[in-house]
């Protein structure tokens, strides 16, 4: 690949393994992108539910949600788009804890995320296991704005934020994978962004 | 999807104060969607990489692809393009990119875009020129004034509305699009889309889904920063 004339690193070199590859820190920024119109739709008649292939199908109210276990992630959150933002609080419950209340059958191995506006992604069940998924309706101690997808998005810091579904509605236990919006849109199944797994193709 | 592939700048000009606007050529370049955009891709000579997406604003069958870059207060890429870059530069690129935010040049739509937000609905308009099929795709754009609005003169050609938020222009005084200047332009849309800065984005939303427009039929391409 060739060097481009006259191009030098302007920001300074990053804590080493700190960034992804691709990826740079936005800071105290956080851009907001979105595909479709942000919901209006009011925190009180906001339900969360599993469904699909599970013992228990269940929904949540969002008084119901807040009266469960809390839990928090502390870290990175990473943008296909090369932004990553480092140092970040979200603050909600633990999808390990949501599924307990579910029990998805032993036989589903895939998740699909949904959202109110029709949005979905897919994710392998057990990226959204063992600690490293959370359904968070609060950012820095504050109620998550909507555009950035509040009241209520599912968070999966380790993967493309794309995959963090914003206004969250419903996660469907599924046996077989299938794409969701942006993965039916030309961007990778999986989305890792230590293996720079961005579209179609990679890796 | 494409692989890099490097483009070389044919063209470069500052087509308003705050943006930079290249022409490349690309050997052997896909077809594509107006709509989709491009990555860019700068590399250092000590191996270090930065890359940002661009949309696209020339048409498919335009011999050179067309990005308009924005200027961004301390941009690492969009200053090394406006300041350093120079015909005959090497840049690497990869596209197209994104199957959502397309014009499929069959359905009646409406694109509100504003600042270089108008960069999608200027593909799509060259891409509906040539097909003669301009009857589909309506443009209502939105600047600070039209010294400040890329490609405002090709977009006032083409038949689009326009406002300036900043300037009184002919008979009307600065400001956003109002609903009744909007309601005209959706009869018998299929599609809206909408492409701006985080801000001009949720109101142009608002707007739409004020004005009649399901939810669902809203299509949305935001960047940018939030400012909170």
């Amino acid at each position: 690949m060739p060097v481009t004339r006259g191009f030098h690193r302007r920001r300074p070199e990053p804590e080493r393994g700190r960034l992804p590859p691709g990826q740079y820190d936005t800071g105290s920024s956080w851009p907001v992108l979105s595909a479709e119109a942000t919901p209006q739709k009011s925190e009180e008649s906001w339900t969360f539910g599993i469904d699909g292939l599970v013992e228990s199908p269940h929904t949540w109210t969002w008084q119901e949600l807040h009266a469960l276990p809390g839990s928090t992630y502390f870290g990175d959150i990473h943008c296909v788009t090369t932004w990553s933002k480092l140092d970040t609080t979200f603050s909600g419950v633990s999808v390990d804890d949501l599924l307990e209340v579910a029990k998805p059958d032993t036989s589903a191995a895939y998740v699909m995320a949904h959202s109110v506006t029709g949005y979905t992604t897919n994710l392998p069940l057990a990226d959204v296991t063992g600690g490293r998924a959370w359904v968070v309706w609060s950012f820095d101690g504050k109620p998550l704005p909507r555009q950035h997808g509040g009241p209520l998005r599912l968070l999966v810091p380790h993967l493309y934020f794309w995959k963090s579904a914003k206004w969250l509605s419903r996660l469907e236990l599924m046996t077989e994978d299938r794409p969701g919006f942006w993965e039916q849109n030309g961007y990778h199944d999986r989305g890792d962004p230590w293996r720079e797994q961005r579209y179609q193709g990679d890796d | 999807m494409a692989a890099w592939s490097d483009g070389r700048i044919i063209e470069k000009d500052q087509p308003t104060a705050s943006t930079v606007r290249l022409r490349l050529h690309v050997d052997e370049r896909p077809h594509h969607l107006p709509g989709q955009h491009y990555i860019l891709r700068l590399r250092a000579p000590d191996g270090y990489t930065a890359q940002r997406s661009y949309s696209l604003a020339s048409d498919s069958d335009d011999p050179l692809l067309e990005l308009l870059i924005e200027r961004q207060p301390d941009g690492e890429v969009s200053e090394f393009l406006a300041d350093v870059a120079e015909v005959g530069d090497v840049l690497e690129l990869r596209g197209p990119i994104g199957r959502w935010f397309v014009w499929d040049t069959k359905s009646r739509v409406l694109c509100v875009v504003g600042g270089t937000g108008v960069v999608p609905a200027v593909a799509m308009a060259r891409t509906a020129r040539r097909l003669g099929r301009t009857d589909l795709l309506r443009i209502a754009a939105v600047g600070r004034s039209p010294d400040e609005l890329p490609y405002a003169l090709e977009l006032e050609r083409y038949g689009a509305t326009l406002a300036f938020t900043r300037a009184d222009v002919g008979d009307r005084p600065a400001g956003p699009f109002a609903a009744e200047e909007l309601a005209p332009l959706l009869e018998d849309v299929d599609l809206g889309y909408v492409c701006g800065s985080a801000r001009f984005a949720s109101y142009a939303e608002d707007l739409l889904v004020a004005s009649g427009l399901d939810p669902a039929a809203i299509r949305v391409e935001r960047f940018g920063p939030t400012g909170d």
